[in-house]
């Protein structure tokens, strides 16, 4: 994850708290989700950014997850999601999601 | 994980979902949008 973005997370866990806070992914590919996951929770894996070794321990969702779109006006979802979850291979981003760091693989 | 109320950071990215799309899905879903990023995975 690009280290600016790291340091902007950073500096919203420490205006908000980490206890109010979800990171909501939108990555269809499944290396860029595991390093944006690992990043938010675990520290960046990379270890070039300033999450380096910094385990925010965030919760992490992602968008084309059921449990997200059901909690969605269907009529916005599918004006901004719609297209991209015919085309995009929405099983394996679920599949995906149920790995973040944080999760116990049974959501 | 229930957005309702919640703080959102909103990480899109390119090749998927951008950041704008998310932050409208989970404004809808009762969420307060905090940031907004469509990363490029290089």
């Amino acid at each position: 994850m690009d280290p600016e973005n790291q340091d902007r997370i950073m500096g919203l866990v420490d205006e908000h708290g980490a206890g109010d806070l979800v990171v909501v992914l939108g990555a269809a590919d499944l290396e860029s989700l595991e390093v944006a996951a690992e990043t938010v929770t675990v520290g960046d894996p990379a270890y070039v950014g300033p999450l380096a070794g910094v385990q925010l321990g965030l919760p992490v969702v992602h968008i084309l997850e059921e449990d997200v779109k059901e909690q969605v006006d269907a009529g916005v979802y599918d004006e901004q999601v719609g297209l991209l979850e015919m085309t995009l291979d929405v099983d394996q981003v679920r599949e995906a999601a149920k790995k973040f760091p944080g999760r116990d693989g049974s959501s | 994980m229930k957005l309702d109320g919640k703080k959102v950071i909103a990480l899109g990215e390119r090749d998927g979902v951008s950041g704008p799309a998310i932050a409208a899905c989970v404004q809808s879903a009762g969420a307060d949008v905090v940031f907004v990023e469509t990363e490029c995975f290089v």
